[in-house]
């Protein structure tokens, strides 16, 4: 889906562009009455070391000038751009920064939320949705490392094992559902978006949950060991 | 992945402790951890290995280890990836140092 | 003694850091806590996992300490790794420690465990990030062999101080990743003059990703952590600002450059050709009035 029709859907009540910069936007939607800040990156780009720092600002902008406004990222991205330039600045550095200015809003009680409406690959996702206090994709997005014939040409794992166990196991092939069973995605969102982005805000707004995804990932059968390696550290005498 | 067996006579080591890890699992290497057993009179050891059908050489390096070393009343646990004969003896005996000397 | 810490084990190099006789390991090797996913793709698993993880002492203070094993799958996140060191972080919620050791060697994701890996090293992002609002410390540590790259690289990169020999490397994508992607015109993997000079130490120094460059000796990164935990920690809106303003210099002065050397000149460093020759002392000391920082 466009990220036109992405917002059209999520803000059928109006939303406006404010800002924009390489293969990205930022902009103000309405959700139930209430002011929601969108930030995005678009046409499955690469996140550089440019669209990594405008992000930050947007960020920090939003801290600074509108409290508790909540945060919605959507997400288009390949992943991390691959150029050496990028290396040599240490888009690492840039990448996390961004993170480090998601938490500074979470701690200041903005409620971050993020839908994948494209692709969502590695470094591009891991500094912006994957931060989120709840993950959302649509059921037609695609979230992955590495697609199989990659996987299986750089592990010198065959092609055909790796996708005859991807039929069972959702641990390393690509696919929104995979994510959803693993605890990574709260919801995958088909349908009424409007509604379903209400009802979330609300959830993180009430709860304001810690990460619960190792958890829920249990629950779902997709991470059978996570959760409990984590008790057994937290724990041990 | 291939798993093996052995059960081989050793004299027995005096040394008490909890466990001794050495090595590390990478091509053409392999770790040995180190526990205590029940009898005082044999070897136990596992392998875990990526090389298929070398059962014998194990049993040989294995042997080897258990006749020069105080390895009675100790399980011995290998994760391996294609190490050499050569490479898994220098693992043995750096663990049975280990154990007996208390530094890794 | 000298003791390289790029050759150590992550064994070694803990039992070089902390205070003799204090070590307690979570989960140890005899528990047997390997992943659950490599047996069924036929690989042989660790029973580490490739992560120590325990509690210690440094110089007497209590200290949460981890230690990735560069040589175990190019020292990468799988579910099992991961949850090891967000289980750490949690503890470190609750005891309060000095701070938290973090010994990376890791080239990211654990593509065997993909979703898996990459969803840990988000965990670990948010968690460390939350426990930095809560007041608690993180040293990160980067000289193994397998740099700290992917990921991995972003987790470096969220801890209060960051220390790093020229040994080192710290980037996002690694070289081969970019030469198999875009080509060798791009970046030449095996041009190891090229890829010291975009991911290694001194660079990163110079242009402000890491607090401190420290020579590969075990013990004089043990003396060099004992420094870090005493500096004082910060995660505020002023301080992110601060970053944000040496992040946006640094695209508006080097957008452009096309090598290291041209960043290093631009900032003034003295004699670049000479760089890579300087001994540690020599080179923090010339660029203590150049090098960028938040």
């Amino acid at each position: 889906m466009t990220r036109r029709d992405t917002l059209e859907r999520l803000f059928p009540s109006g939303w406006q562009d404010d800002a924009v910069f390489d293969n990205g936007f930022a902009g103000t939607g309405m959700c139930d009455g209430e002011s929601i800040r969108y930030i995005g990156v678009e046409n499955a780009t690469e996140v550089g070391v440019d669209q990594a720092l405008a992000m930050a600002r947007l960020v920090l902008d939003t801290v600074k000038q509108h409290a508790r406004r909540a945060i919605l990222f959507l997400l288009d991205t390949q992943g991390q751009r691959l150029r050496k330039r990028d290396e040599l600045l240490g888009l690492n550095g840039y990448m996390a920064h961004l993170a480090k200015c998601v938490e500074l809003a979470r701690a200041n009680n903005h409620p971050i939320l993020s839908l994948v409406y494209g692709e969502a690959v590695s470094g591009g996702y891991l500094a912006t949705g994957m931060m989120a206090d709840a993950c959302y994709a649509l059921s037609d997005a695609q979230i992955q490392v590495m697609n199989l014939p990659s996987m299986a040409r750089i592990t010198k794992i065959p092609l055909g094992h790796l996708e005859q166990l991807s039929e069972h196991s959702p641990v390393f092939s690509p696919g929104v559902a995979n994510y959803a069973q693993m605890g990574h995605l709260q919801e995958i969102w088909d349908g009424e978006l409007a509604a379903k982005l209400k009802h979330a805000l609300m959830r993180v707004r009430e709860a304001r949950p810690a990460d619960q995804r190792m958890a829920l990932g249990q629950q779902r059968g997709g991470r059978c060991v996570a959760y409990e390696v984590v008790q057994r550290v937290e724990h041990a005498a | 992945m291939e798993q093996l067996q052995f059960q081989v006579p050793s004299r027995a080591q005096s040394q008490r402790r909890d466990a001794v890890l050495v090595g590390v699992v990478g091509s053409g290497n392999c770790e040995v951890l180190l526990e205590t057993a029940s009898s005082d009179a044999v070897c136990l050891a596992t392998v875990h290995t990526a090389a298929h059908g070398f059962s014998d050489i194990w049993r040989r390096v294995i042997e080897d280890f258990a006749t020069r070393c105080n390895a009675g009343g100790l399980r011995v646990e290998i994760n391996d990836v294609g190490a050499t004969p050569a490479v898994v003896t220098l693992r043995l005996y750096q663990a049975i140092e280990a154990w007996e000397s208390g530094y890794a | 003694m000298r003791k390289g810490y790029y050759e150590a084990s992550a064994r070694d190099r803990i039992r070089g850091v902390i205070d003799p006789g204090s070590w307690g390991e979570f989960i140890p090797p005899t528990e047997r806590i390997t992943s659950p996913h490599l047996p069924l793709l036929d690989q042989p698993v660790a029973f580490d996992d490739g992560i120590v993880v325990g509690a210690g002492r440094l110089n007497g203070k209590d200290v949460l300490i981890a230690a990735q094993e560069g040589r175990f799958l190019g020292g990468a996140v799988g579910e099992v790794h991961g949850a090891k060191l967000v289980g750490l972080i949690e503890r470190a919620l609750k005891i309060r420690p000095s701070a938290v050791i973090l010994l990376l060697d890791s080239g990211g994701v654990r593509l065997h465990e993909a979703n898996a890996g990459l969803i840990a090293v988000s965990e670990i992002m948010r968690a460390i990030l939350h426990a930095r609002v809560q007041g608690v410390k993180f040293v990160g540590v980067i000289g193994g062999s397998c740099g700290c790259f992917g990921g991995m690289g972003l987790v470096a990169r969220c801890c209060d101080v960051l220390l790093m020999s020229e040994e080192g490397r710290l980037g996002m994508s690694g070289p081969e990743v970019i030469e198999t992607v875009r080509g060798v015109e791009e970046f030449d993997s095996r041009d190891r003059a090229l890829v010291w000079r975009v991911t290694g130490g001194k660079h990163r120094y110079l242009i402000g990703e890491v607090d401190m460059l420290v020579d590969d000796d075990v013990a004089q990164f043990r003396a060099a952590i004992a420094r870090a935990i005493e500096a004082p920690a910060d995660f505020s809106l002023e301080g992110l600002e601060r970053e944000h303003d040496m992040l946006a210099r640094r695209w508006s002065r080097f957008a452009d450059a096309n090598d290291a050397r041209d960043i290093w000149a631009g900032l003034g460093m003295p004699d670049v050709t000479r760089m890579a020759l300087m001994s540690t002392e020599e080179f923090t000391r010339a660029a203590e009035n150049v090098r960028e920082r938040p």
